[in-house]
């Protein structure tokens, strides 16, 4: 699994490579810089995978109204994850998101006593809010950008959510998220506290047997430009483990973005989600492609 | 050393214009309405160290890469209209002086400041970033390291609060 996530993530990288060999000379359409409003985030609107930043979705500036969609696929070693959704940035200022996310369990669904290709599915609608910085121009300041957002999640198994102890099947989750471009340094940096009380995301429901409180969590993610199309980095995230059955552990990547040109990104990333439903060692590979506006 | 004695010529040459700002026009260029000089016009600190100069490719790259911005602001479909009314001959020389003094080249910038040089254009963030653009292909073009090229756009980004009008 592992030897072919790395291949696939390399033929892959070769693949975009090929495809983006944009002609040098052209111009391209767009209010803002490449790569400068992140990528599409797993729980929808932008941010750097895993984690939510404070930047807004979209290619359009303070004068206009962007958007994006994406789709995401997530293969670790007992589970896949496939999300889909977009964002609106409203002149860069105000986001709106959407997004729907399955979590297939395949043939550990019936290891778990849920059937086989057992799927959890989650809808997350999002809202967020810049309230002060900007994380491109200034770069005099340590100010970094801020934003704050709102994520209301359903997930459609009630029964079964309750079942392993959890709460509820909704929840709403809260963070602010500071995002700074540090140019000379050719460095992007982004931190998240989130007070939510989502398992695994709210995959596995809200709250717990062990713990019904909301709890900050913390959200870290670092990249390094390499071109003005190409960031490598790295993401950890931490969680809560309100239910009893089963400990839930942070979330880290190692991930790769690419923007192929204004309208087109891939992020191709390496990720550990630690232990999922008593299933150990959940790592594998992160794909996401977006196309923006 | 070069460079000591350019810094010396520049200077002199500095001090002489002050004198007679309204009078000398440089060559090729249309006059304009008189203006405090100053260095700090240019709306950035320089520079302490040379590495970045060096990756420029010294004032001969400064001098390219500006030659090719300024020629692809003129014809840029996005901007091209700001351009319009511009000098491009004195816009030349003082966004190489501009550019020369920031890296930290021992140059002095003779221009107005940014505010004024941009006032009542209208400019938008999205022009800025056009143009932010065209700068990042000149500095492709001079073969420039990215990591070289940002702390140059990182001394430039802050001045989108005095060209961005709306």
């Amino acid at each position: 699994m592992k030897r072919l996530s790395k291949t696939a993530l390399a033929a892959m990288a070769l693949g975009v490579c090929a495809a983006g060999g944009a002609h040098a000379g052209e111009i391209e359409t767009g209010g803002k810089l490449l790569l400068t409003h992140g990528v599409s985030a797993v729980e929808g609107g932008a941010g750097g995978g895993l984690t939510s930043w404070a930047v807004i979705a979209g290619n359009e500036t303070n004068r206009g109204v962007g958007g994006e969609v994406h789709g995401t696929y997530v293969d670790v070693k007992d589970y896949k994850l496939r999300a889909f959704g977009g964002a609106v940035g409203w002149h860069d200022r105000v986001e709106l998101s959407a997004a729907r996310q399955e979590f297939d369990t395949g043939a550990t669904g019936a290891k778990l006593g849920l059937g086989k290709g057992f799927t959890f599915k989650q809808t997350v609608l999002g809202a967020k809010v810049k309230v002060l910085g900007d994380a491109v121009y200034e770069q005099d300041s340590w100010v970094p950008q801020i934003a704050v957002g709102v994520q209301y999640k359903d997930n459609n198994q009630d029964a079964i959510v309750r079942a392993v102890g959890a709460k509820k099947d909704s929840g709403v989750d809260v963070y602010v998220a500071a995002t700074k471009l540090l140019l000379d340094k050719s460095l992007v940096l982004n931190g998240t506290v989130r007070l939510t009380k989502a398992n695994q995301m709210g995959l596995l429901g809200f709250g717990g047997d062990q713990s019904n409180a909301y709890k900050p969590q913390f959200e870290g993610s670092a990249g390094y430009l390499l071109s003005k199309r190409l960031v490598v980095g790295a993401e950890y995230r931490t969680k809560p483990s309100n239910l009893g059955f089963a400990k839930e552990d942070d979330w880290k990547d190692l991930f790769v973005a690419y923007a192929v040109n204004k309208s087109l990104s891939v992020t191709a990333a390496y990720v550990d989600l630690g232990d999922i439903a008593t299933f150990k060692n959940q790592r594998g590979l992160y794909l996401s492609l977006q196309a923006g506006f | 050393m070069k460079s000591f004695i350019l810094a010396g010529l520049a200077a002199i040459t500095l001090s002489g214009s002050a004198f007679a700002q309204e009078a000398v026009v440089p060559p090729g260029e249309k006059p304009v309405d008189a203006y405090k000089q100053s260095n700090a016009n240019a709306d950035a600190t320089p520079m302490t160290d040379q590495k970045t100069f060096e990756a420029f490719h010294g004032k001969e790259g400064i001098d390219r890469i500006v030659e090719t911005l300024v020629e692809r602001n003129f014809a840029d479909p996005r901007i091209k209209d700001f351009f319009a009314a511009a000098d491009k001959v004195r816009l030349k020389r003082t966004l190489k002086e501009q550019f020369c003094y920031i890296l930290g080249g021992g140059c002095d910038y003779t221009g107005r400041n940014m505010k004024d040089s941009h006032k009542d254009q209208g400019t938008t963030n999205k022009d800025m970033n056009a143009l932010i653009e065209n700068l990042q292909f000149a500095m492709d073009k001079e073969g420039v390291p990215f990591a070289a090229q940002n702390k140059l756009l990182a001394k430039l980004a802050p001045q989108q609060r005095d060209i961005v009008e709306r």
